[in-house]
């Protein structure tokens, strides 16, 4: 895969997480310096949509990465796909906590409590719990096949009850949430989401993805030489025995 | 009376204008006026682009781990 080592090669591999960052960078400073809606209640907080949003975004795209190498472990039993689903809901989990976190600041000075009963807060929590099953569930199971398979179809609930806590629970007319585009409030493209936001919010999003996406191949990439290195001792004990290259 | 009357509901407009004006949402326009604001976004673009030059030096290390392993 990466042969040669020239300069050329480096940034034809590794530009898109230039980008990624350049992107965050961008948001960053615009954010900061960029108009916002003048609104009640909200003031200047408003901009925490540019870095408290965009961190439940991101998550929900490594989520989503993440699902689709668990099928793909599934139907091609590759144990590289199952690293992959792993690290990339590891990532997920990372921003997801820094959005819990985030929105809990931003509750108290907007809302006036760490912790408000509103279903989107409760749902976001629910699902982090999920997710730490996942990791638990994973650590808990020694043979890799096995612990691959069920931790697999695990992975799917785990995103489908994702979906429903922060996608479709919140947005049902019998319960009420404070959050924009829930239980009746008006959505993004209603207030707080002006046509000067979006082009610092959209950027952002995908400067974050980008930015966990890279987190989650490092990741990968050291499993993998982990991985490598116990398939090698592996074989060296056992002179006779090839290693199963068959299943990488 | 009438006029007087009239002429009363207009300056109950005028001190009540304002009122009025001090209800718009309270903005950091000073922090903004003073160019202070310009002080958070270096700092945080220091933080950020720090955080991504480990994260570049990280990226590194790895691929030259990857290498060794080949060979």
């Amino acid at each position: 895969m990466s042969t040669s080592s020239t300069e050329t090669s480096a940034i034809a591999r590794h530009w898109w997480k230039i980008a990624g960052v350049l992107l965050v960078l961008y948001s960053l400073i615009w954010g900061m310096l960029g108009e916002v809606p003048r609104l009640f209640v909200l003031n200047e907080t408003i901009r925490n949509l540019y870095y408290h949003v965009t961190m439940w975004f991101g998550m929900m795209a490594m989520m989503g990465v993440s699902l689709f190498y668990s099928i793909r472990y599934l139907s091609k039993n590759k144990i590289y796909d199952d690293f992959k689903a792993e690290q990339f809901a590891f990532a997920g989990i990372l921003l997801g906590l820094l959005g819990i976190t985030t929105g809990s600041v931003w509750a108290r000075f907007t809302w006036g409590g760490w912790w408000v009963n509103d279903p989107k807060l409760n749902g976001a929590a629910i699902s982090l719990l999920i997710y730490f099953a996942y990791i638990i569930l994973r650590n808990s199971m020694d043979e890799e096949q096995k612990r691959g398979r069920v931790a697999a179809v695990y992975n799917i609930f785990a995103f489908v009850l994702l979906m429903v806590f922060l996608m479709v629970y919140p947005r049902l007319n019998k319960v009420d949430s404070l959050h924009p585009g829930n239980g009746g409030n008006p959505a993004f493209s209603g207030y707080d989401l002006n046509s000067s936001m979006r082009l610092v919010f959209y950027p952002a999003v995908i400067g974050w993805i980008i930015i966990g996406t890279w987190i989650s191949t490092l990741g990968f990439r050291m499993k993998k030489l982990e991985y490598q290195k116990m398939m090698d001792s592996f074989s060296d004990n056992n002179a006779g025995i090839s290693t199963p290259k068959d299943i990488l | 009376m009438k006029a007087f009357k009239s002429f009363l509901l207009a300056l109950c407009c005028l001190f009540a204008a304002p009122l009025f004006a001090a209800e718009a949402p309270e903005m950091a326009d000073a922090f903004r006026a003073d160019g202070k604001i310009y002080v958070v976004v270096a700092v945080i673009s220091i933080v950020f682009i720090g955080l991504s030059i480990w994260l570049f030096r990280l990226d590194r290390k790895i691929s030259r781990l990857e290498k060794n392993q080949k060979s």
